[in-house]
């Protein structure tokens, strides 16, 4: 492409969002992170947000997102960033606090501070990337894996009457009265990804407007540890996810409805 | 249809090959000839008969944001390629 | 300002509230309740954070978040609380941010009791969490010292961006005794250059304690190591009490330094040659000072209520040139001036056979 020369008359209509990082990301090649982050960033843009939003980046593959984005941030424990969101959103309570986290973070070992958060009514924005999997420590079953979904740490697929069901967590948010915003999007093809671009919008409106809580739940692929890839990743989301985390509005409380 | 085109920015990209397989227009292909210095194969346009309509879907399934769309401009025209991040890519 | 009548705990609180605390984030556990009650009162009242937390896991990392923006933080709790605070507290330490945290020790291990305890020494003196640091531990014998110590912590943690534990025990927290309390200081008005405030016309700011390369983590461990080498030679504090014809030196903290207070009074009264050396400072352990004394004395005998953890301490600085006894309750069993006496007089004698018996 090095010999190839744009002609003049034409615009750019799309390019990296400022509030991303002009750096490479150490995800693995079509994880689906890297469209969480990019719509985040965009959104954050958008909404001209960039130099008051503080980022808690958590423990898992997007433990150096702080790294990714061009924003304050810092570094949660595992499953705490919703605690060290609290903190620093009431310590300043006019900045827009953002967690990042995957499933094993939120699902699992954050659980209890992240319906805590929701209870509260705590005023940040949660990105949930749900792929169903541990992925940095290398594919181990997390609570959000699917009944018999093959992992590293159920070898012959997820048992549910030993390790129960998958949890629902956008449903289960969804009950907290604090939560104000509450909505599943996927990420396995463009038309989901608008979708999912304008719900992470919504997030960040929401906490603007301190109407609550918010958190959008985005079902993303891991090529790397389900084996598959980038493509059938994307397929296996569709196929597989869907139908156990059906996409839409979990929580839209009515002041949600006027912004 | 408006006539587009796309950037890829070579060192970025890894290659996933999802662009290639949401392209309406099929102009979209893995560099084998080429390895980056994460040594993966980048995509790039690859637009011969100038199909390329910048749509920009490419870009909003690529997960290293590491595509620039361009286009001709519905109303105006003449606006220069500007940004660093654009300029690296050519 | 006048002295009053006030309870350990409510002192703590309002202390750190005259020290300018700004957030508060916090579990109800005996024996601390009150200290978390009185600011559920006072924080909202002046305008400031107050937050009662769904556990001690969530209050130390709300506490970490809220010291990444420069917001002078605080939180309190009581042995199986703190113990759950260990892997925030390491994240604090390996952060650099300034952070206060009040132990209100109680009987363990396990659930034990709420009674006053010193169990918490190692705890919170040789890591308090994962990796290589110590916080600063200050221990208080008194309400007034509690008070002192806890406008210090404050100080301390901001001079060295460092975690400052107030070690207090249960008798400190819920005894009542009259103690002036400080004036209200002024609220910093500026963010320290390193807070997360929004990157708004300045570079980003990122705080974390992540170390990816080896190298790197040594150095930070490196700059770690020389800060806490600066505490060590900056801020070990200490008391003594008739140390300087003594023969036998008694040493103890917080309230089994105060209890042993009184028995080297009985037992001075006694004619017996007896001193006391009360560490303010557990780490840095007052070292200095007491390698000092140790050059001049036969014996040793330490006091705590546990089974002996700052004896270890002791016997460092010590160095053997001098045998270390031990007397200790534990479970929440706070020893009287009586029995200490009786510790004191066993170890006065067998000094004096052990002198009686070394050649001339």
């Amino acid at each position: 492409m090095e010999t190839m020369t744009a002609p003049l008359e034409l615009q750019t209509v799309y390019q990296r969002p400022n509030a991303l990082e002009d750096t490479y990301t150490n995800y693995c090649p079509g994880c689906t992170h890297g469209v969480a982050h990019r719509l985040l960033a965009e959104a954050i843009d958008e909404l001209g947000l960039r130099d008051r939003t503080i980022l808690v980046a958590p423990v898992g593959c997007a433990v150096f997102a702080y790294e990714y984005f061009d924003l304050d941030g810092c570094e949660a424990a595992h499953g705490r960033a919703p605690a060290m969101a609290t903190g620093v959103k009431r310590a300043l309570p006019d900045r827009i606090v953002v967690t990042y986290q995957g499933d094993g973070d939120l699902a699992s070992i954050g659980a209890g501070e992240i319906l805590h958060a929701a209870g509260r009514g705590e005023k940040i924005s949660v990105v949930f990337v749900n792929n169903a999997i541990y992925g940095m420590t290398g594919g181990q079953m997390a609570p959000t894996s699917l009944p018999g979904q093959k992992t590293s740490s159920s070898p012959k697929g997820r048992d549910v009457a030993m390790t129960g069901n998958p949890m629902r967590m956008s449903e289960l948010l969804a009950q907290m009265e604090g939560s104000a915003y509450v909505a599943r999007r996927s990420l396995h093809d463009p038309a989901n990804i608008r979708k999912a671009k304008k719900a992470i919008l919504t997030a960040l409106k929401v906490q603007e407007a301190g109407l609550g809580f918010s958190m959008v739940e985005l079902l993303s692929s891991c090529p790397t540890n389900w084996k598959l890839t980038p493509s059938e990743a994307l397929k296996w989301i569709e196929t597989n996810m869907l139908p156990i985390y059906p996409l839409g509005d979990y929580k839209v409380a009515d002041a949600v409805r006027d912004l | 249809m408006a006539h587009g085109m796309i950037l890829i920015d070579q060192e970025r990209c890894k290659g996933c090959s999802l662009c290639i397989e949401v392209c309406p227009q099929h102009v979209i292909t893995i560099n084998t000839s080429k390895l980056n210095a994460k040594s993966y194969h980048p995509a790039g346009l690859d637009d011969p008969g100038g199909k390329c309509t910048g749509c920009a879907i490419c870009a909003v399934i690529c997960p290293d944001a590491c595509i620039t769309v361009l286009r001709e401009p519905p109303l105006r025209r003449g606006v220069g390629l500007s940004s660093p991040t654009v300029e690296r890519m050519l | 300002m006048a002295r009053e009548l006030l309870k350990g705990n409510v002192a703590i609180a309002e202390a750190a509230l005259r020290a300018g605390v700004e957030a508060y984030f916090g579990y109800p556990i005996t024996p601390q309740t009150e200290l978390l009650e009185h600011l559920a009162l006072r924080m909202p009242e002046l305008g400031r954070v107050f937050l009662q937390a769904e556990s001690e896991i969530a209050a130390i990392n709300m506490v970490y978040g809220s010291a990444c923006t420069g917001t002078r933080t605080m939180t309190s709790s009581s042995g199986p609380g703190i113990s759950l605070m260990q892997e925030g507290m390491s994240y604090i330490a390996g952060s650099e941010v300034p952070a206060v945290i009040v132990d209100v020790m109680r009987g363990g291990p396990g659930l034990g009791n709420i009674l006053p305890s010193q169990g918490d020494y190692f705890q919170v003196t040789r890591s308090a969490g994962h990796g290589d640091y110590h916080p600063i531990v200050l221990a208080p014998a008194s309400v007034q010292e509690a008070i002192d110590f806890t406008m210090l912590a404050f100080d301390l943690a901001e001079k060295y961006r460092h975690l400052v534990i107030v070690a207090a025990d249960g008798m400190i927290g819920q005894m009542m005794e009259p103690a002036e309390l400080p004036p209200m200081r002024p609220l910093p008005t500026k963010r320290p250059d390193w807070a997360l405030t929004g990157a708004d016309e300045r570079p980003k700011r990122v705080i974390s304690s992540i170390y990816m390369s080896a190298e790197a983590a040594e150095r930070f461990n490196l700059k770690v190591q020389a800060r806490l080498k600066e505490i060590r030679r900056n801020e070990q504090r200490s008391t003594e009490y008739e140390t300087d014809d003594a023969r036998l030196l008694v040493v103890g903290y917080g309230s089994a330094g105060r209890i042993a207070h009184s028995a080297v009074v009985a037992a001075r009264e006694k004619g017996l040659k007896v001193g006391l050396f009360r560490p303010q400072t557990l780490y840095p352990f007052p070292e200095a000072s007491l390698s000092k004394i140790i050059s001049r004395i036969q014996g040793c005998l330490v006091v705590e209520m546990n089974a002996g953890q700052m004896i270890e301490d002791v016997q460092l600085v010590a160095a053997g040139q001098v045998p270390v006894r031990f007397y200790g309750r534990m479970g929440g069993v706070v020893p009287v001036p009586e029995e200490v006496l009786a510790a004191i007089e066993q170890a006065y004698d067998s000094m004096s056979e052990l002198s009686l018996a070394a050649p001339a």
